[in-house]
């Protein structure tokens, strides 16, 4: 998802009877449904693996940007360029939102602003393949949005208090980028045969790149085992990935758009739809850096925050001279 | 490299009567701009009517072992609570 193959530094699950009396007591809060704050006790693997995946998160609303922020100036009306400049900066906002719930855990900004920008922090695979047409800026808030509300719906109920409540005020705010997405769709449909085919090209782009976003299968994983007892993940991948397909397939037949799945069927004995695996081997080619844009995306993001450096030294400047003038006037008082 | 700025916490009054409750929080140089920021970050959505900031450092806490001692007490004097006295239907409204 937005944070894919968090790894938790277990090898193994352990039974409540072989933690300590101090784990054991983290663990049945957990299991009791308390949350966990910032200040208190945990156990060090359940802190990193929460500053691994809210990090990733943040890395990627943060890159999340880029490709739709290439359209800002493209936008076919006024009206559509004001809504992806607030869906943009909605973006923005959740990643500060992400970035103050890693803080607390005793990582600070800089480091994980280091960590993106060396290229060493991962963020999702789906923000490294190019927007191309305005049909783009359509299908990414659908299927992207749409797969992200998927992932973090359920991370609202995370065991980490920090953590939970900024995935609730972004659900809140999800809803609206997806439905954005998905009005320019349905307004594009609707237009010259050019316009709708540009569309189908879209999803046939986005579909399978979409699908990678849950990762690959986990039911197998120690990592997902382990967050899952922990309650930082709720849900497999797969089950996740099955979901979004059943949601969003009855999705694209109303826009009369075609799935590009060959193996797409409904199944009615499972109430689902059983589909095709996307291209594995893509999937850990873009992790590893080597997607058509991360070069370029991780290019613009440093670009950016040096561009950007100059004015925070000014208004840190500033702040240090307005402090001093007030440290005068106060002396210059008594 | 400049240094970090420091940590704001962020408290909105959503609408006028509510007390300031506190949302999260964000780094800024000073607390202008740490009161600009938060307009940007926690009311896109007309989610305020005032902001208070504070310097993360500036607020002191409770220690998380300290919850015991400090709220266990409370327990015993369920006579605080209203329902705690048995008054009779024929008195009426109290």
């Amino acid at each position: 998802m937005y944070a894919q193959m968090v790894k938790t530094d277990s090898t193994r699950l352990r039974s409540l009877d072989e933690m300590d009396p101090v784990e054991r007591a983290f663990q049945e809060r957990v299991d009791a449904g308390q949350k966990i704050e910032p200040k208190e006790w945990m156990p060090e693997g359940y802190r990193k693996t929460l500053v691994r995946q809210i990090s990733q998160h943040a890395h990627s609303e943060i890159v999340g940007q880029l490709p739709e922020g290439n359209w800002i100036t493209r936008a076919p009306t006024l009206e559509r360029k004001a809504i992806l400049l607030a869906k943009v900066q909605d973006e923005a906002g959740h990643g500060l939102y992400l970035y103050c719930a890693a803080e607390t855990l005793g990582v600070s900004r800089d480091e994980l602003y280091e960590q993106l920008h060396s290229g060493k922090a991962k963020y999702s695979s789906i923000f490294n393949y190019p927007t191309l047409t305005w049909a783009d800026i359509g299908a990414i808030g659908w299927l992207v949005d749409g797969a992200a509300i998927m992932n973090q719906v359920p991370l609202q109920r995370c065991s980490y208090g920090p953590y939970s409540r900024a995935m609730i005020r972004i659900c809140k705010e999800e809803s609206f980028h997806q439905r954005q997405g998905y009005d320019i769709l349905m307004k594009m449909v609707k237009g010259t045969p050019a316009q709708k085919a540009m569309v189908q090209d879209a999803l046939n782009r986005w579909w399978w790149p979409s699908l990678m976003m849950f990762g690959p299968s986990d039911d197998a994983s120690v990592h997902s085992a382990q967050s899952m007892a922990w309650k930082i993940k709720q849900n497999s991948n797969d089950e996740l990935r099955q979901k979004f397909v059943d949601q969003t397939v009855p999705q694209a037949k109303y826009l009369g758009l075609t799935v590009p799945d060959p193996d797409l069927t409904w199944n009615e004995e499972k109430g689902g739809y059983d589909f095709g695996q996307p291209d594995w081997e893509e999937f850990f080619n873009v992790i590893a850096g080597n997607g058509p844009c991360n070069a370029e995306r991780l290019e613009a993001r440093r670009k950016a925050w040096n561009d950007g450096a100059w004015f925070r030294d000014g208004l840190t400047a500033h702040a240090e001279k307005m402090a001093e003038r007030r440290a005068a006037a106060k002396i210059a008082a008594e | 490299m400049s240094s970090e700025w420091p940590l704001w916490e962020v408290f909105i009054r959503g609408q006028h009567g509510l007390n300031h409750r506190h949302v999260g929080s964000l780094h800024a140089p000073d607390a202008e701009m740490a009161i600009n920021n938060a307009r940007d970050v926690y009311t896109r959505r007309n989610e305020g009517v005032s902001i208070w900031v504070v310097k993360s450092a500036d607020i002191t806490a409770s220690a998380p072992s300290d919850k015991g001692p400090l709220f266990d007490p409370s327990n015993s004097k369920v006579y605080r609570h209203p329902t705690f006295f048995d008054i009779p239907d024929e008195v009426g409204h109290m």
